[in-house]
């Protein structure tokens, strides 16, 4: 991805980014078949190219019985697990961006993952006692339906605390994004006060993110909230444009600016929530993958969007298949992984002369 | 026509407009003028659908009752706001492509390519907006208005130009170009409303005048006639200022004359 995204920045001066959008699209469709097939095969237990590539025409002799359980029960669903979670984090990402009207609004850094988180941890510790009845009559849906309310609800109120007249600052964006984190850390520690064991190694892992215990179940958990991202995308793209000029100029466009507002934070609430239901809080997708899709496409979302769809997906894919082979056979959490790199790539472009650096800070 | 019935608009206990009339005619370009807080900006937002009076009422003809949609207002008026910043560096091009979008253009790049063209922007099209001067962004905006409302009279309907102070931070050559263009709106049947602090180009361009003062309106007439020692005094406090070029009778405000 890395040189791609370096070859298409190169023509950054020459202004037309018309017929480039398109071809990052297509780079980043190869990136992501790319990233699937070494998630596929990279692991302690490696599964030949060839091999592979033989199993998947059908030959499914290529493959030691040994290998195919470890393919079809272990890494197939981790790769589905992970293009659904990078497309969701990577989208709503660009999405909170673009409703924010702010290039440094990220669900991790602002805090609705972490309200996701608590809501998720809130359910395992109380899905046997006080939630029960819910836990018992959504089955699988409860801990992602849980996380997107606690997402939701954290959405909600960092808009409502952060925006004044339809403007919001970065200092009051990070601000509350503190105070709610603050929040959402001392309710965490009372939940582990009461907690087990089991349920505190639980926890250790929403913290971290990690794609590890990927089921077809968990796959399906998270299947529709992501599809619902994915598919209101044609319909706020050009609304998030026209919000980039201000509330004011999008409403004269035509915009329904309130309902557009309510769908993008519904929108942004289900992506990292279920996301964060399924692997925990992965950091800086939703931040690293838009920044430099606008630089190689520009910052209309009507390709951004798609586009942050596939960086994302091919990202996570990338950084799972590091994380479970760098150091094997330990594993380690994935968000160790994007934010080693993810928050140097931050860093460099909140400093750096990208057109996106600190002199838009209010 | 969009006619304003009686507003009046009430923010932290200060009536900002206070029982305001007034309505756009198709052929026509209203003037507002006005001292700083005079409630210029608060009644345009309020005829442009962006705002609601506390007081009074706003009527689209053709919006057939559909004032409160954003999709019916935005075929029907386009809005130049003053001085509009970016949080991501679109260009010029896509920035004034939206307008067509919102228009429903069929081509939406040819027809923000020819409205670039219109302020005089051409082979601006790739410019990044940020980069641009403040005057450039300004002309950029009222390309994205143009191709919002790209023909003064559509289906029979005429559309509306609402520009808040379209001149500011213009060079003399294209504050004359953007009212140029304006004028050229209302004589093709469209309605034109602009805020201006500039009485000279007020009296050049103008057709109709409203002067507000406080929230009030103070005078309302054709604009040769109110722009008018006694109005522009009262309003200002600057006297004698108004001279008339004899063979026009367009009059012109010279604030140094009051040292006469």
């Amino acid at each position: 991805m890395a040189r791609a995204l370096a070859m298409s920045l190169r023509s950054e001066s020459d202004g037309d980014r018309t017929c480039r959008g398109p071809l990052v699209l297509i780079l980043l469709l190869l990136l992501v078949a790319v990233a699937g097939i070494v998630s596929l095969s990279a692991g302690p237990t490696g599964v030949g190219l060839a091999d592979l590539w033989a199993y998947m025409r059908g030959d499914a002799a290529s493959l030691s019985v040994q290998e195919r359980v470890i393919l079809e029960a272990v890494r197939l669903p981790r790769t589905a697990l992970g293009l659904l979670v990078g497309m969701g984090l990577a989208v709503s990402g660009a999405m909170m961006q673009g409703l924010f009207r702010n290039p440094l609004a990220d669900p991790g850094i602002v805090g609705v993952t972490s309200g996701a988180g608590l809501a998720a941890v809130a359910a395992i510790i109380l899905g046997n006692g006080l939630l029960a009845p819910l836990s018992v009559l959504l089955g699988a849906q409860f801990l992602p339906l849980m996380a997107f309310l606690g997402g939701l609800l954290n959405t909600w109120m960092l808009y409502q605390i952060a925006t004044r007249d339809g403007r919001t600052s970065t200092t009051g964006l990070i601000l509350s994004g503190i105070a709610i984190g603050a929040l959402t850390g001392a309710l965490m520690g009372l939940l582990i006060v009461m907690a087990d064991d089991r349920q505190l190694r639980d926890i250790t892992f929403w913290s971290l993110g990690s794609l590890g215990g990927a089921t077809f179940g968990r796959v399906l958990s998270i299947l529709p909230f992501v599809t619902l991202v994915l598919a209101i995308m044609p319909f706020v793209a050009s609304g998030l444009d026209a919000l980039v000029l201000g509330d004011a100029a999008a409403f004269h466009m035509g915009i329904p600016v309130q309902r557009l507002k309510r769908i993008v934070i519904v929108a942004v609430a289900a992506a990292c929530g279920s996301t964060v239901a399924v692997a925990g809080s992965i950091g800086f997708v939703g931040i690293v993958v838009p920044h430099l899709l606008r630089l190689a496409m520009g910052p209309s979302h009507r390709l951004l969007l798609p586009g942050c769809a596939l960086g994302g997906a091919a990202l996570l894919l990338f950084a799972d298949s590091v994380a479970r082979t760098i150091a094997a056979p330990a594993e380690l959490p994935i968000g160790v992984v994007t934010a080693l790199f993810g928050a140097p790539i931050f860093l460099f472009l909140l400093l750096g002369r990208s057109g996106i650096g600190m002199r838009d800070l209010p | 026509m969009i006619s304003a019935d009686r507003i009046t608009v009430i923010r932290s206990g200060r009536r900002l407009v206070d029982d305001v009339s007034l309505a756009l005619h198709p052929g026509r370009f209203t003037v507002v003028i006005g001292p700083n807080g005079a409630g210029k900006s608060t009644l345009l937002k309020v005829l442009s659908g962006e705002m609601r009076p506390d007081a009074g009422r706003v009527a689209y003809a053709g919006a057939s009752g559909g004032e409160k949609h954003p999709a019916v207002l935005a075929r029907l008026r386009a809005v130049l706001p003053q001085a509009t910043q970016l949080a991501f560096p679109f260009t010029a091009i896509e920035v004034v492509r939206m307008g067509a979008v919102a228009q429903g253009a069929l081509e939406p790049t040819a027809a923000a390519r020819s409205a670039l063209v219109r302020v005089g922007l051409l082979g601006f099209d790739h410019r990044p907006y940020p980069s641009l001067s403040g005057g450039e962004q300004q002309r950029v905006q009222f390309a994205r208005a143009l191709a919002q409302v790209p023909h003064a009279v559509e289906d029979g309907v005429p559309r509306a130009l609402l520009l808040d102070e379209p001149t500011a931070s213009l060079d003399l050559r294209h504050q004359i170009a953007v009212l140029e263009i304006a004028r050229a709106f209302a004589d093709a049947g469209g309605m034109v409303l602009a805020i201006l602090h500039d009485l000279n180009l007020a009296a050049e361009f103008g057709d109709h005048l409203l002067v507000l003062d406080q929230g009030r309106v103070v005078a309302e007439g054709t604009c040769r006639d109110t722009i008018e020692d006694a109005v522009i005094d009262r309003v200002y406090g600057i006297a004698g200022a108004v001279g008339r070029l004899p063979p026009l009778h367009i009059p012109y405000v010279l604030p140094q004359s009051r040292h006469r």
